[in-house]
């Protein structure tokens, strides 16, 4: 398995440049149905969801509130089973929608979370997550914890804790929405930064219909409870994107449609 | 130190007040000094009888401190076996633990010492048994109340059930255990009153005992102001090293770097 050789790789040379993810990071959500039993009865969360996602693609999933999204994001990180349809996936790490950083660890070792839970010792995790930590704009943060961290910063940890977990397939959980609009706009930049310059499989579920185009190759929307995928827009657009470019504009406005919204 | 030093006048002046009236009641004929003694008695039996009030001091605090240990150690490994096994366990021990709480300690003790002798053992189980219960249902409560994201998102880390319980349940639950901690130094105290009290030759409670027949009530209530001072003192440490130890807890929400 790819993900395999990433993981060797990255405990024995720190050094390098880790989590070598040329392999199939595909991921393959089939006719998928999902339903909950609650106490006020059956809640059909997805019903014939379909997703591919190419290796190496970002794919952005938006839809209406409850719709499954986090559902999907469960089933494709293997911590559901769906009861119909299959879902076949490269190993995925999930990036959670509140940050859950730890409060009792400093920057650096929230971030060393996901090389800790695969059993590396505190120095060795520590020595490798530090790089990361300056690449991020974190360096001198080390030892602050969460509290005192603001909700940007916060959020880079989190992804950082994510993408150090040495998966191929990232599962990305509305991962702004809690941000104010302008670190919004100036995180999503900085993921679409990261991203071009650590291609990962990624599958990206937001409310932010614009955040999904400007970040994503391609964006499926979703159709209210029970979900499943009611069109696909490509997004064609070179990166940078800009918000307020025509292009973009244009293709937000397609996937509002498709979401319901008329012009 | 400058905040305890500006705070800690408060509880001191109420202090002087209630010692005052109760004084003042006292020796305005109230009532008789031999049922309540008045403060200045009681002060001046803690000076004159300092040797022998010391000397039961260090026999009580010795069966305190090592029942409190001991009530730790076991509440603490219940704590983390019932977590472990929230389906099967916890369901079937945790009544008999709240049952063994309504087991009234003035009744068990002198069975204990029947059977365990006269020695500091039976002490130690009546100490342990009272304060074992608030130590294992808080941190029983802490490890439970971890974020149940969390453990999800460790298992897409590839975590085992026990990284994910040394690396974020423990963590987590520290707070709760020093909560039950706090608790159960102050019932400690009581309990190894009543374990002295069921068959001993020494000790504040067994002091006590011995002082009302005698009709030394002042000496009697200059130990019950020793026990109180006690527990205040182990509580304060405990209190003290949970702000050492979990310096994130007390963390204030303040300003945020941008």
């Amino acid at each position: 398995m790819p993900a395999e050789g990433a993981t060797k790789d990255m405990i024995e040379a720190p050094e390098k440049e880790p989590l070598d993810v040329d392999g199939p990071g595909a991921v393959r959500v089939e006719a998928v149905g999902r339903t909950f039993i609650t106490r006020r009865g059956q809640l059909d969360a997805l019903a014939g969801m379909s997703l591919h996602v190419g290796s190496g693609e970002v794919v952005s999933v938006v839809g209406p509130s409850g719709c499954g999204k986090t559902t999907l994001l469960e089933l494709v990180c293997g911590l559901q089973t769906p009861d119909s349809g299959t879902v076949s996936s490269a190993p995925a790490a999930l990036m959670p929608q509140r940050d859950l950083l730890l409060p009792w660890l400093g920057a650096l070792d929230n971030a060393c979370l996901a090389l800790r839970a695969r059993g590396l010792g505190r120095d060795r995790a520590r020595r490798q997550a530090q790089p990361w930590l300056e690449r991020f704009g974190l360096g001198g943060f080390e030892r602050t914890r969460p509290a005192e961290l603001s909700g940007g910063m916060r959020q880079r940890v989190s992804f950082l804790r994510t993408l150090l977990a040495g998966k191929p397939v990232l599962a990305l959980d509305e991962p702004f929405a809690a941000l104010d609009a302008i670190t919004r706009l100036q995180m999503q930049g900085w993921l679409s930064h990261v991203l071009e310059t650590e291609p990962r499989t990624v599958v990206l579920v937001t409310h932010d219909v614009e955040e999904a185009i400007v970040l994503a190759d391609r964006v499926v929307v979703m159709s209210p409870r029970p979900g499943r995928a009611v069109a696909e827009i490509e997004v064609p657009l070179k990166r940078p994107r800009h918000r307020t470019d025509a292009h973009v504009v244009e293709l937000r406005e397609q996937a509002l449609e498709a979401l319901g919204m008329p012009r | 130190m400058r905040r305890l030093a500006s705070r800690g006048w408060r509880p001191l002046v109420l202090l002087a007040v209630l010692i005052g009236t109760w004084e003042l009641y006292v020796d305005l004929g109230g009532a008789d000094s031999l049922i309540l003694p008045p403060p200045h008695q009681i002060a001046s039996s803690l000076y004159d009888d300092r040797s022998l009030l010391w000397s039961s001091f260090l026999v009580t605090a010795r069966e305190v401190l090592l029942g409190i240990m001991l009530a730790a150690i076991a509440g603490f490994a219940c704590a983390v076996a019932l977590h472990f096994s929230t389906r099967t366990l916890r369901p079937a021990v945790y009544p008999l633990l709240i049952a063994s709480q309504t087991v009234p300690v003035p009744i068990i003790a002198p069975l204990l010492v029947l059977w365990l002798g006269f020695g500091i053992l039976p002490k130690l189980v009546v100490i342990a048994l009272v304060s074992f219960f608030s130590i294992v249902v808080t941190t029983l409560a802490g490890l439970a109340a971890v974020d149940p994201e969390l453990p999800k998102l460790m298992r897409t880390f590839d975590a085992t059930r026990v990284r994910v319980f040394r690396l974020v349940e423990l963590p987590a639950a520290l707070p709760g255990v020093f909560t039950g901690a706090k608790i159960s130094v102050v019932v400690a105290v009581i309990g190894a009153v009543f374990a002295e009290q069921a068959g001993s030759s020494s000790g504040l409670g067994y002091l006590f005992q011995q002082s009302v027949p005698q009709l030394l009530t002042a000496r009697a209530y200059a130990a019950v102001v020793i026990l109180s001072a006690f527990a205040i003192l182990l509580f304060g440490l405990l209190a003290l090293a949970e702000r050492l130890v979990l310096p994130w807890a007390y963390q204030p929400l303040g300003e945020r770097p941008a």
